[in-house]
């Protein structure tokens, strides 16, 4: 019923006479007759808008929208400030292509240069690249620029979201290169079992880790970095960009890479996507670095002009010899996360962070009152492990209903949990109390 | 223009958040950063005019005739959008309970049942987010395949010359190694070099089809055919699929895996690069090497399965969702015949421009096309000076983006053109006009095409300059 | 200034000066800096690594093209031309006296052409 095809059957039958078809058989009929499919599609009949919106709402409404959220683990729910919605439905925006064309493209250029900007800002490197898909594929991305002639395989830290690694792995398998874990000591990466990893693979590339960890921790960048250029590997660290508002950034910690997801910066939940991965790296690496960049330059008038740059790095010229074949990758999404930050500010971004981490001290020690006690006892950001005082999965279910998403069971008996400048302490004092039923029963 | 951070001033900013309700914790000094991030410091007026200002520089969809080839720029309907805004589809974590998410898990069971469908194919992942990123889930799954079977030493990629570069980049990112096969003097796979080509170390084949020169290769059964008989897979690059929905399927014409766009094929926007989605299907002796889950359903209830021998994740979560949600509206939308309709509709505005304009250009094959045509400016270049980039230059002034350029590698000076099946009539032969107008130009005043575009916010950059001296972030003096 | 009649050249254009030490200067030839254009970024091996005779050594990018630097001698890289990498330009402007690498006890790949067979060479190839 409903397609976007705007020519008229009767129009589209001149336009076959005019290109010398008798008909769409006639235009097909370069076609091998044997491969043409002769059935219908077993699909339904097409629909009217207005059937489609309220099939599509019907969804919708199949998924049950959690009013209070104390989940993160990879997908937080923070405030999203009105005017990033606005500036992000603009349809010149939303509808271009890759600029390519760089002569009608300056201000979706402009948009990544400024997105670039905000990251090394942020994470306190020299370069950051246009993005690429999320947090997963950063974190894979970055392994594979450490590998050269000399170096391969990498040491991922047992405190690292476990999607995240997942993905590192996949790519390790992809692309032949070991992978092995670094074992935590006290919710943190043990840098004894680091050093001893790092004696043992001589030639290994990279050390991932992640600041905050899985469990919400600081880990020791600094010595951790130390460790790791000492045996000659570069340490690739996966951040929170909102954390990233008060905490000492990768660049002064002595990483290398820093990588992570955008998603905080204004993107929804949106059941896992789309998401962004951003990874930004020391000049050194300028080149290993995949996917587009944009560069300053000038036109022939000599204004100010931006163009995708150091092209020859891409799969589009270099074929089997690129470091990546990533093509698309999120440009929507950086700049949903240029204008967050431009709404912020530092200020407000150092705000967000201070709100996220005293909550969550709030919430640690709500929820510690009632019984559920705390795994570690380090510093942390916005999220936290607890024991807990019945089945962990239980409780989730049972909050679920309730409208609370709580922590994330992790195993049977405990929880992860997360809070961000979002939750108030009455919502917190609230779901303590609904828990405390909870329990009861 | 300035950019965001030449603008505004200290201390000025938006007023987001209430004061703190809780008592404050403060971050040990050691582990503090040492000074602010320099971000923009700018009032949300401020931040409105910038951001407009940047979409007046920006071109998309919404502007103008968009016929960039390989790209299939079609309009991007709204009542997409408007699904997937829904709050029910934006505000769903993805590690909620599969009983208070069982919406968004029946829009990637609908959406990879119809991409089954539509394609030929068994199952389906919606996890890879976009078409490089489903090649290479692709390969993983033949990899894990052959490894399962024991057959590593089969460890070469066949891709033809003719092939976009995230195909050869993929196949070596699956530590594959690729042998480029010649295309013959038609565009299509050369069969004899295939045949020379392929041997007990073949891992597989990736090919598009229609090809990237916009034909249907006509021997593509014997071509999978020659890749089976050797022993290897398939590989279907979706990435030209707008032309033969409803109309052929790749699962009959002997391929094993495939991607599809869903970014150009099925009408979700660009984004100015990305977000996109790259969902991949399979037959089902791969299926159980799929990334990430899969959505079964029982007795009225959706649930994630993990396949059994599933090569892992190849990125967080469940794909680019939001993505795959405007794909099923689309699909709702269409419905059975609005597919097919759709493909023909491609073809037919593509060989309709293709027809108008053979007299004033040379296309690269003169036959029938498919859903896109190459033009070949090789004896403009020769005869006027005006190359396929000058050309593509005077197009701008004219409000029209230039069809893709210098691709597929095979074809010098090549323009490659798909104008997609939601152009109308009127405005295919508004592009004929102006591209015959300016192949006169070529001839008359070539000065004039070699210095255009002149009426755009800027003209050529110098990207030379550019890779020099990369300046690839902005710094306060 | 050297003399570009007085080198060696293989088929992919890159030329051998050859010092009687066995002493081996490598860049590319005229006819390949004008096929690539502007070179943006010259890649180049480390000091002390060994090159092959027909294996690449390092690559040459410009805007739009890359291309990979295939070594017509074998021997020990013993210095690497520094102001390339910070002007790769200079390839384009006096491609002769571009040297990219110094290569010791250099062995040439067998095939090498002189001026004249390179001439003809070029001629054919167009």
């Amino acid at each position: 019923m409903g397609t976007y095809i705007p020519n008229t059957e009767k129009e589209q039958e001149k336009m076959l006479e005019a290109a010398g078809y008798k008909d769409f058989e006639d235009l097909f009929s370069c076609i091998p007759e044997g491969l043409i499919y002769k059935k219908e599609l077993n699909l339904p009949e097409g629909k009217s808008e207005m059937q489609v919106l309220c099939e599509m709402e019907g969804l919708a409404e199949k998924n049950k929208v959690m009013r209070h959220v104390f989940r993160g683990a990879g997908a937080y729910n923070h405030y999203i400030p009105a005017i990033v919605k606005s500036v992000v439905s603009k349809e010149e925006f939303i509808t271009a292509y890759t600029p390519y064309q760089a002569e009608i493209s300056q201000g979706i250029l402009q948009s990544i240069f400024e997105y670039q900007t905000d990251i090394c800002e942020l994470t306190g490197m020299d370069v950051a690249n246009a993005s690429v898909y999320d947090a997963g594929t950063a974190a894979a991305e970055a392994v594979n620029m450490c590998r050269d002639r000399k170096h391969s395989g990498c040491l991922v830290s047992e405190a690292v979201l476990p999607q995240v690694s997942g993905v590192i792995k996949t790519y390790c398998f992809a692309g032949d290169t070991p992978y092995q874990t670094i074992p935590l000591k006290d919710g943190v990466t043990d840098t004894e079992e680091l050093e001893q990893l790092l004696s043992e693979n001589s030639g290994t590339a990279c050390v991932y880790i992640q600041n905050p960890n899985y469990f919400g921790l600081f880990e020791d960048v600094e010595k951790i970095a130390q460790i790791t250029h000492e045996h000659g590997a570069k340490l690739v660290v996966g951040v929170n960009p909102i954390s990233l508002g008060i905490v000492k950034t990768p660049g002064e910690s002595g990483a290398d890479i820093a990588v992570g997801d955008g998603q905080p910066l204004g993107l929804p939940l949106g059941f896992g996507g789309p998401y962004i991965g951003f990874m930004a790296c020391r000049k050194e690496l300028m080149r290993n670095l995949p996917g587009r960049i944009v560069g300053q330059t000038e036109d022939s008038e000599g204004q100010k002009a931006f163009v995708l740059t150091l092209q020859a790095r891409e799969q589009h010229i270099r074929r089997e010899k690129a470091g990546s074949n990533i093509c698309s990758n999120e440009a929507l999404c950086a700049l949903t996360a240029g204008v967050y930050l431009a709404a912020v500010g530092a200020d407000g971004l150092e705000k967000t962070a201070l709100h996220c981490m005293s909550k969550a001290a709030y919430l640690k020690n709500a929820l510690e009152k009632i019984g559920f006690s705390p795994v570690f006892d380090r510093p942390f950001f916005h999220e936290f492990v607890t024991e807990c005082p019945a089945d962990a999965s239980l409780i989730s279910a049972e909050m679920e209903q309730r409208g609370y998403l709580t922590g994330l069971p992790i195993d049977n008996n405990r929880l992860l949990w997360c809070a961000t400048e979002k939750n108030t302490k009455d919502e917190i004092d609230g779901m303590i109390t609904v828990l405390k039923e909870v329990l009861a029963k | 223009m300035k950019l965001i951070f030449e603008k505004g001033n200290e201390g000025r900013g938006l007023q987001l958040l209430p004061d703190l309700d809780v008592p404050e914790v403060e971050i040990a000094e050691g582990m503090k950063r040492s000074k602010k991030p320099a971000l923009a410091k700018v009032s949300e007026t401020e931040i409105s005019r910038h951001y407009t200002e940047l979409a007046n520089r920006s071109y998309g969809v919404n502007n103008g005739f968009y016929p960039l080839g390989s790209c299939t720029m079609k309009y991007n309907p709204k009542v997409n959008d408007l699904a997937a805004g829904l709050k029910g589809l934006t505000d769903i974590h993805p590690l909620q309970s599969e009983e208070t998410t069982q919406g968004s898990l029946a829009v990637i069971k609908e959406l990879s049942d119809a991409l089954c469908e539509i394609n030929g194919m068994d199952a389906f992942t919606l996890q890879p987010a976009a078409g490089a990123h489903g090649e290479f889930t692709g390969l993983l799954l033949i990899k894990a395949y052959l490894h399962e079977k024991g057959e590593t030493g089969r460890t070469k990629i066949i891709v033809p010359d003719s092939a976009h570069g995230t195909n050869p980049a993929s196949a070596s990112m699956c530590g594959f190694e690729v042998i480029n096969v010649p295309s013959g003097s038609d565009g299509c796979v050369d069969t004899q070099a295939l045949r020379e080509a392929v041997g007990d170390d073949t891992a597989g084949l990736m090919l598009t089809n229609p090809n990237t020169v916009g034909l249907f290769d006509k021997n593509i059964k014997e071509i999978t055919d020659i890749i089976h008989d050797a022993g290897g897979l398939c590989y279907y690059d979706g990435a030209n699929l707008n032309a033969i929905m409803g109309i052929c399927r790749p699962g009959d014409m002997g391929f094993d895996v495939i991607h599809v766009n869903l970014h150009k094929t099925f009408s979700t926007p660009h984004g100015g690069g990305g977000p996109g989605s790259g969902p991949v299907g399979c037959k089902e002796f791969l299926a159980p090497f799929l990334p990430g889950h899969v959505v079964e359903e029982k007795d009225s209830m959706y649930s994630l399965v993990r396949p059994s021998r599933s090569v892992g994740d190849v990125k967080v979560f469940h794909g680019n969702f939001l993505v795959a949600v405007r794909a099923l509206s689309y699909i709702l939308t269409l419905g059975k015949d609005g597919i097919k309709k759709t493909s023909q509709a491609a073809v037919l505005n593509a060989n309709y421009m293709r027809v108008m304009l053979k007299d004033t250009f040379d296309m690269a094959y003169d036959e029938t096309c498919m859903h896109e045509f190459v033009m070949d400016l090789s004896r403009m270049k020769e005869e006027t000076g005006c190359s396929a980039l000058d050309f593509a230059k005077g197009l701008l002034d004219y409000g029209i983006h230039p069809p893709t350029m210098y691709f597929p590698l095979i074809v010098h000076e090549a323009l490659m053109a798909e104008p997609t099946e939601t152009e109308t009539r009127e405005t295919l032969d508004e592009a004929v006009r102006i591209f015959s107008e300016l192949a006169k130009k070529a001839k008359e005043n070539p000065e004039s095409l070699h210095a255009a575009p002149q009426g755009t916010p800027i003209g050529r950059p110098d990207e030379v300059a550019a890779a020099r001296n990369p300046i690839v972030r902005f710094m306060a003096d | 200034m050297r003399d570009e009649r007085d080198l060696r050249y293989s088929k992919t254009h890159e030329w051998v000066d050859m010092s009687d030490d066995n002493t081996a200067y490598i860049g590319i030839d005229d006819f390949a800096q004008s096929e690539m254009g502007d070179i943006v970024f010259i890649n180049l091996p480390d000091v002390g690594d060994t090159v092959e005779a027909g294996e690449v050594f390092g690559d040459v990018e410009s805007v739009k093209a890359v291309s990979d630097l295939i070594s017509p001698v074998s021997g020990k890289v013993i210095e690497v031309n520094e102001e390339l990498i910070d002007n790769p330009g200079l390839i384009n402007e006096e491609p002769y006296e571009a040297w990219m690498i110094k290569v010791e006890d250099a062995q040439e790949a067998d095939g090498l052409m002189d001026r004249a067979e390179m001439d003809s060479f070029i001629e054919n190839e167009k």
